[in-house]
């Protein structure tokens, strides 16, 4: 039974912590930049996709964001993003755009 | 008598360094360095880099048109930046910021004028290329005084410009013959979000891709009059399309024929049309969703790439069987591709590798690589000379 939890917790080591690991969070950054930035632009200054600048977000309740992220917009080009990022790692990437 | 002489020796003198640089542009191209902001000037025929030049603003989906002597290339960038770029002196001869946020641009049939799509504020602004000066500004106004982003902007015969208005599902024909009083022909009702479009290579067919509609809405530029007609009806139900982490783009084409090669949008597949029938012929299975489906020069093969998570390979259709012939893993995603004038070679970016490979396309060898940094796009001079790219 503890091995069972030790390869659990190897396996989904973000659940077990507060934040994406460093490596992850360079992952993460590299996707908002140039995934993200595809639509919203490089500088999230919002091309096809609204700016997602810290002034543009800052009165929208985190997990309105989280939501959007995890599950995207219907009858918009927003696509849902949870089978590439968990939840916990969408939390973080809200708090870097709200930064 | 001496004086002169020796001095037109010496100006001779100091002159010929620059004789000895002498360089022709048909077989010069641009890679974009999106992230640093940044170009590289590079040699086709050499597989080399010539020179870096950067303080380029947001080239997050810049890119590029020639002027029809070749000798410049003009960036068009994010945050609506367009810089005229001299490829002979490796240098930028003019910059300005043109709009708040721009995906692109197209250069007239008499190479005099440029023009910019503009998604803030929605529109395309006309220039000079000569001066980068103002020559008309066409706001896309539609219901209730809004304006749409313009995507899908070509050049078109008849010193024309076709593009597509995103939020308003219109395309229009803008005339600039009086360049400063363009006259503009509007189609309304095409469908919703057109996402982008291409021009037939002959220059008479423009056919934008919707993104929230069924089929692509055709506009016979021979029949205008016919208006705009909707092809592939069936095709593209919203129910049936899967989420898409990258638009695609309708940049390219294959006339095999009379084929078609088009990317379906949120499906795991290119679509081949007949052009005379505009019938579906066949839905070709690949790995992922395309995003750029380009033919090489000689219209046999046609090279694929794909959104987001399976951007890291490519596939090649033979165009005479419509089958796949070959997969590639050139590194981490893979966003562009571009061929040599006459298709020998192809070159790719690998945007997360910081690599452009360069292919052999009839041995699917690799036969170069270059070091870039993030790079995206990739234009090579030869498109001077075509239309509606």
């Amino acid at each position: 039974m503890r091995q069972l939890w030790l390869c659990l917790s190897l396996l989904i080591p973000t659940m077990a912590l507060a934040e994406p690991s460093k490596q992850r969070q360079a992952e993460l950054q590299n996707m908002l930049k140039h995934d993200c930035g595809s639509c919203h632009g490089l500088t999230l200054k919002g091309g096809l996709g609204p700016p997602l600048l810290a002034k543009d977000l800052i009165n929208k309740p985190d997990d309105y964001l989280v939501e959007v992220i995890q599950n995207g917009r219907k009858g918009t080009a927003m696509p849902p993003w949870k089978p590439f990022i968990s939840e916990q790692e969408t939390r973080w990437l809200v708090q870097t755009l709200l930064k | 008598m001496i004086k002169p002489f020796l001095s037109l020796s010496i100006c001779l003198l100091f002159s010929l360094p620059a004789h000895a640089e002498l360089r022709g542009t048909g077989d010069l191209g641009v890679i974009i360095e999106r992230e640093p902001a940044a170009i590289q000037i590079i040699n086709t025929t050499h597989k080399s880099s010539l020179s870096r030049i950067t303080e380029l603003g947001d080239l997050s989906h810049a890119s590029v048109v020639y002027s029809r002597d070749a000798r410049y290339a003009f960036i068009f960038g994010r945050d609506g930046g367009l810089t005229k770029i001299d490829l002979l002196q490796d240098k930028i001869t003019k910059r300005i910021i043109q709009a708040g946020n721009s995906i692109g641009g197209a250069i007239s049939q008499d190479g005099k004028l440029i023009a910019v799509s503009n998604y803030t504020p929605g529109g395309i602004k006309v220039f000079s290329t000569e001066t980068l000066e103002l020559v008309a500004d066409i706001p896309a106004h539609y219901a209730d005084g809004k304006l749409s982003k313009v995507v899908g902007l070509v050049d078109a015969p008849g010193q024309k410009f076709i593009f597509s208005l995103f939020d308003a599902g219109e395309i229009w024909v803008a005339d600039l013959n009086e360049p400063n009083k363009p006259s503009i022909q509007k189609f309304k009702g095409v469908g919703k979000q057109p996402y982008d479009a291409l021009l037939t290579p002959d220059g008479r067919y423009y056919i934008a891709g919707l993104f929230g509609d069924r089929g692509l809405a055709l506009l016979d530029l021979w029949s205008p009059e016919q208006g705009v007609k909707r092809i592939l009806p069936d095709y593209g139900k919203q129910d049936e399309k899967l989420p898409v982490y990258k638009m695609p783009h309708l940049e390219g084409w294959a006339l095999a024929g009379n084929l078609m090669f088009i990317p379906a949008v949120g499906q795991h597949e290119v679509l081949v049309l007949n052009q005379s029938t505009w019938q579906l012929v066949k839905r070709i299975p690949v790995i992922g969703q395309p995003v750029f489906v380009m033919a090489r020069p000689d219209g046999r093969q046609v090279w694929v790439n794909f959104a987001f998570p399976d951007n890291a390979q490519l596939q090649v259709i033979d165009a005479k069987d419509l089958s796949l012939v070959q997969s590639l893993s050139p590194g981490k995603a893979i966003l562009h591709m571009e061929f040599t004038p006459r298709g020998e070679n192809v070159w790719v970016s690998a945007r997360d590798d910081n690599q452009v490979v360069v292919y052999d396309t009839s041995s699917f060898k690799e036969i170069a690589r270059l070091t870039a940094n993030k790079p995206s796009g990739i234009f090579f001079s030869s498109r001077a000379h075509k239309m509606g790219l």
